[in-house]
């Protein structure tokens, strides 16, 4: 850790915070000028490592240091904008960090496929906004700042998404309804805030708590929890607000879907814990009430009605995509138990699943790549003809299981002892049945992957074997591999996880 | 040099090391049966050592995934004795496997060598594993290498018994066994295995202790207690040898040793008589017994009749769980034995009787014995050594359980194992009568078959007659952790 | 009851105004009309967020005849520091200077116009959405397009 803290020079580890959302920001701006979408390309790239490095120098400098909290423009909190980081964010600024890295090292072959030659700098730029937004929404302190974040990311999401135009034009509908339901969410979130503000005249999140804690929860604080609750969870695609994540997954460029699988819910889903938890005290009547009968019964719904639907999808990164809303459920379930067990479950949960999802999605893309293939009965015979690919696809979807030997089995197993450290045996058994659902629609994928011979091409003959570019499988095998390495050693993630619960939860 | 440690390790790394060598010699089918066979001979060696020193329980700590989460090897007798078995009976059905692929000329024998690897070293793991965790890890490890070798042949059936295969076994695994480890170790607060029973040490109460109980038994699915054994006869359409070693040996013994262990080492004899589920175990075991016994009569397909006369056999085991006394669990770890050298020399005589003359249905066979003495002999070896009768290895269990059943007061139980060898000797014998004394179809065989699908089962059947004479040295190798165990068990209630 | 009604009586445009907004978006099947109603919706919520800041009696958050202390920008600060009753540390000289006199709060006003920023920005990207909606399929009618999807994927499908 301490090599990790001084990882990079005083003057530069001191403004880290604002410095890993402002380069992205600035960088956007000269990405979009870029003549040619591979200069685009290096710029976001190199944004990416300088992200990257800056992440893991927080994560030193947190760990060793403790909370850093830092004042924007040197105007100090509570009246200034704070960028606060603890333990339960660092987590996500990893995530985000690196998983962005592959995910742009992956992005040059699958962009320069899918997106016309005049827009791809253009499209470089969008996405280092949504990048940009993303990471000022995990570092942020300040409530307002919090919606001004998830709107940059979530406006440049749109357009990205729509870019997935070229291939199919469904993705402009899906892009479009995206817009409509994350605006709604956003508004909501911002109303909430906004009552906040009323009840304790500040924006800063911590000095909200602490009012908060002063001045008890009154009703005005109850309406800001439920519009808060309802705007976040839009964004973190909580059943039944997820409706508009499908389609968007599915239709987007896949690049754009490795990513946002792995990191925009995610974040969301952060911001959610942050406000439930920190500001709203967790053992407030209400907060607990809305733990049980809320939270958990949503995500227990989510995790079969869900994997149920992902069952019967015909188009592959749909499949997956219902999937995601489901291990979203489960994230959902470990919060709902209240317990610094439950969230700790529920934040390796989230880490496990970008691990996953990202290498699920590059697969898929890599197949898309090379065969142009999306519905499930198209995969067929993919074992023969990529099986580099294919053997990462195994792995990311073993784990999705749960299977041993990979961290989707870490991740089931601190659920289950959380639930039943909470005494819920009925979350225990919705979680095994969950996982025989996620099971058949992992078997069918698998299935036509291994089992079936590949289509016969034009001339009546077999495709040859055809190896996916290394950018792609480079970054698909490194998440694949995590996916096996951090089953054997757990303790990092199992430490960053523990460490985050406690950050919020205060215990130890 | 040559620790206690290193030769735990080995019994993992040496399948593993196979395994590569295998998928490297590919090319040259000669080599590639020469490294199985060598890590065949190896591995046995090996675990002959592990045997005798399994009383001193050496540990191999293999890896700590997270504080409270290990990996970890501990030896004991039980373990060692299956440990043993499958690799001793790798040795027979390595040299059989290369006559009858080759007979056959079966597609992707390097894929099938390399999987067979990888199951015999999953399933080293479960023998010596030393805690629910690391059992479960090579259980599902071995569910999962299996997998191709069921679906071997790739037609539309095989693929059809592969999806049920898969599917019971990962479900039961994943929705019953898994919930019931996590439970184990959230109440234990470990899932070592620990003499005496790790749940009865630490006071669990014996309703939630029941609840494990039937969690456990349905979730081992590997076991095949009905109703979760339709993966069993479903696992046929694989090839012979696999049949034989895996699915008579391996795998499912893989399944009854976990219950044998689980029942042993987590819960403890005196426990399980406690909870109010074992008794209505007992019966389902019982039931699956003699169930499994009439549908296997029903059955003309050879391997088909095999299968479920597996079903029944390995209920045995979970019955002598079950009854929960010393002497019917001795009798159960016998059985692990015993039912393993006799059904595999049943199925290999299957196999030799299919790479022939391409014969599946008992009903076809008639006559084949005079063309192919040896071999007919050997089978009725085996089947009469499944029957129970002496001098044969398959005598000891039954003994052992049917006094065991009368010491817990279930001496009801004692008529289904009389039924049960009463349907055996319906459904068995009559192919070595058919081939014997039938008048054969045809003048000569299709084709000689190779000495080397002829050889092990005649090996396998002399094996069978040698452990009858056995029993004095594997009783007091095993009596300890019986005896040791509901000792423990009763000083700890 | 109608004192607590009137009290609040500036909530019941914008409520009316957001029901109205979120209705629209709900019930049109043009993407257009939709986008109306959103932006209805979230209009709203500035107002909302205005008539917070507001407080009677209070002067516009302007200091006049400023001899001694900051700029403007440190000045409404104070002021916003003020109007939370957190007043931050470098802002005190000129906080005691305007404590006798009554301000409205404008740092509600500073964050609606971010807002606002962030609603046209949404407003142009859902536009763009439209127009390039309109080219691909010809309709921006909600019933068309997915008369015109499902024929895609029942026509993809053979």
């Amino acid at each position: 850790m301490d090599m990790l803290a001084s990882l990079l020079p005083a003057g530069i580890a001191v403004h880290a915070p604002a410095l890993i959302v402002v380069i992205p920001l600035i960088m956007a701006a000269v990405a979009a000028f870029m003549p040619k979408g591979l200069w685009a390309w290096g710029v976001t790239l190199v944004t990416a490592i300088a992200v990257a490095v800056l992440s893991l120098n927080i994560l030193g400098q947190v760990s060793t240091g403790g909370v850093i909290s830092y004042a924007m423009g040197g105007w100090l909190p509570p009246a200034g904008i704070e960028l606060r980081v603890d333990m339960l964010n660092v987590p996500l600024l990893l995530l985000v960090g690196i998983v962005g890295l592959l995910c742009v090292i992956y992005a040059l072959p699958s962009v320069a496929d899918e997106i016309a030659k005049k827009q791809q700098a253009l499209f470089y730029s969008a996405f280092l906004v949504c990048f940009a937004g993303l990471l000022g929404v995990t570092i942020t302190g300040d409530a307002f700042n919090v919606f001004v974040f998830l709107e940059i990311s979530s406006i440049s999401t749109y357009t990205i998404i729509a870019m997935g135009a070229g291939k199919d034009r469904r993705a402009l509908t899906a892009s479009y309804n995206y817009l409509v339901l994350g605006t709604i969410g956003a508004t909501f979130f911002v109303i909430g805030v906004g009552f906040l503000y009323m009840a304790t005249g500040t924006l800063n999140i911590a000095d909200m708590a602490a009012v908060l804690e002063q001045n008890g929860h009154d009703r005005v604080t109850q309406a800001a929890f439920a519009f808060i609750v309802v705007g976040l969870g839009l964004k973190a695609a909580m059943f039944p607000l997820h409706v508009w994540l499908p389609n968007a997954y599915a239709f987007a460029p896949n690049f754009v879907t490795a990513f946002l699988a792995s990191t925009a819910t995610k974040v969301a889903f952060y911001a959610l814990i942050r406000f439930v938890f920190s500001v709203f005290h967790p053992e407030v009547n209400f907060v607990a009430m809305s733990f049980t009968w809320l939270f958990a019964v949503v995500g227990v719904v989510a995790m079969m009605v869900a994997s149920m639907q992902a069952v019967f999808q015909t188009d592959a990164r749909r499949l997956l995509a219902y999937s995601s809303v489901a291990q979203v459920g489960y994230m959902m379930l470990g919060l709902g138990m209240g317990t610094a067990a439950g969230l700790s479950a529920s934040m390796l949960h989230l880490m496990n699943h970008a691990l996953m999802k990202g290498a699920l999605f590059m697969a898929l893309g890599a197949f898309a790549l090379n065969f142009g293939v999306r519905r499930v009965k198209d995969l067929a015979g993919l074992g023969q003809t990529m099986p580099a690919s294919s053997a990462a696809f195994t792995v990311a979807s073993l784990s999705l299981v749960g299977v041993p030997l990979t961290v989707g089995f870490t991740s089931k197993w601190y659920l289950v002892t959380a639930a039943l450290e909470r005494g819920w045996w009925w979350a225990v058994a919705a979680l095994m049945i969950s996982s025989l659902l996620a099971l058949a629609y992992v078997a069918r994928l698998l299935s036509a992957i291994w089992m079936e011979t590949p289509p016969a091409g034009k001339a009546g003959i077999a495709p040859a074997r055809r190896l996916a570019p290394w950018m792609v499988l480079a970054p698909m095998s490194l998440l694949a591999f995590a996916n096996i390495y951090f089953f054997f050693h757990a303790d990092p993630l199992v430490g960053l996880a523990r460490a985050a619960a406690n950050a919020v939860m205060g215990g130890n | 040099m040559w620790t206690p440690e290193l030769s735990l390790a080995l019994a993992l790394a040496i399948p593993a090391i196979g395994g590569v060598a295998v998928a490297l010699l590919g090319k040259y089918p000669n080599l590639r049966e020469g490294a199985t066979l060598v890590s065949a001979v190896l591995l046995a060696l090996n675990v002959a050592y592990l045997v005798e020193i399994a009383p001193g329980h050496p540990v191999l700590e293999l890896a700590t995934l997270a504080p409270g989460l290990h990996l970890v090897f501990r030896l004991e007798p039980l373990g060692a004795l299956f440990a043993a078995v499958a690799s001793g009976l790798w040795i027979v059905n390595s040299l059989y496997s290369i006559g009858y692929m080759r007979g056959n000329n079966e597609k992707n024998q390097t894929r099938f060598y390399v999987c067979f690897c990888i199951a015999i070293g999953a399933a080293m793991g479960v023998a010596l594993s030393g805690n629910l965790l690391t059992m479960f890890l090579f259980y599902e490890v071995l569910t999962l290498s299996t997998y191709p070798l069921v679906t071997h042949k790739g037609d539309a059936n095989a693929k059809r018994g592969g999806k049920i295969y898969l599917s019971i076994l990962l479900g039961t695994s994943i929705g019953l066994l898994l919930p019931a480890v996590i439970a184990t170790h959230f109440l234990a607060g470990s899932t070592d295995f620990v003499a005496g029973g790790l749940l009865a040490v630490n006071e669990v109460t014996p309703a939630i202790a029941g609840v494990l109980l039937v969690l456990f038994a349905f979730g081992i699915g590997k076991a095949a207690l009905m109703p979760v054994h339709p993966w069993l006869p479903n696992a046929m359409v694989a090839p012979t040898p696999v049949s034989a070693l895996l699915h008579a040996v391996a795998v499912v013994k893989a399944g009854v040793f976990a219950m044998l262990k689980v029942g042993t080492y987590i819960f403890g004899p005196a426990l399980i008589a406690a909870t109010p589920t074992s008794d209505a175990l007992a019966w389902i075991a019982g039931v699956s017994i003699v169930l499994s016994s009439v549908v296997a009569m029903t059955k003309d397909n050879l391997k088909a009749r095999l299968a479920f006369s597996t079903v029944s056999q390995l209920s045995y085991v979970t019955l002598g769980v079950m009854l929960a006394s010393p002497l019917a669990m001795l009798g159960g770890a016998l059985q692990i034995v015993m039912h393993a050298w006799g059904k595999i020399t049943l199925f290999m005589s299957a196999g030799a009787i299919y790479t022939a003359t391409k014969k599946t249905e008992i009903s076809q066979m008639a006559g084949l014995g005079r063309y192919m003495p040896w071999l007919f002999i050997a089978y009725t070896v085996g089947a009469l050594s499944i029957i129970g009768l002496p001098p044969l290895g398959g005598t000891w269990p039954k003994l052992f359980l049917m006094q065991g059943a009368w010491e817990s007061g279930h001496g009801l139980l004692i008529v289904a194992l009389v039924a049960s060898s009463i349907l055996n000797v319906a459904y068995l014998l009559p192919l070595s009568a058919r081939g014997f004394f039938s008048a054969p179809e045809e003048a000569k065989l299709k084709k000689t078959p190779p000495m080397l699908v002829i050889l092990p089962p005649v090996i396998t059947a002399a094996g069978v007659l040698v452990l009858f004479f056995l029993i004095g040295p594997l009783r007091d190798y095993l009596a300890p952790v019986f005896l040791s165990s509901s000792l423990a068990a009763e000083a700890a209630l | 009851m109608l004192e607590i009604i009137l009290e609040r009586f500036s909530y019941i445009p914008i409520i009316i105004l957001m029901m109205t907004g979120l209705y629209v978006v709900i019930a049109t099947g043009n993407l257009v009309k939709r986008l109306v109603g959103l932006s209805l919706f979230q209009t709203s919520v500035f107002l909302l967020y205005i008539t917070m800041g507001k407080v009677f009696g209070g002067q516009p958050p302007i200091i006049a005849g400023d001899a001694h202390g900051g700029d403007a920008g440190h000045g409404a600060d104070a002021a916003a520091g003020y109007g939370a009753e957190a007043a931050a540390g470098h802002a005190a000289e000129t906080a005691h200077h305007v404590a006798e006199i009554a301000y409205s709060n404008p740092l509600p006003h500073v964050l609606i116009l971010t807002a606002i920023v962030v609603g046209v920005a949404t407003l142009a990207v859902g536009l763009a959405l439209v127009v390039r909606i309109r080219e691909a399929y010809g309709t921006i009618e909600d019933d068309a397009l997915n008369a015109a999807d499902y024929s895609l994927e029942t026509g993809s499908a053979e």
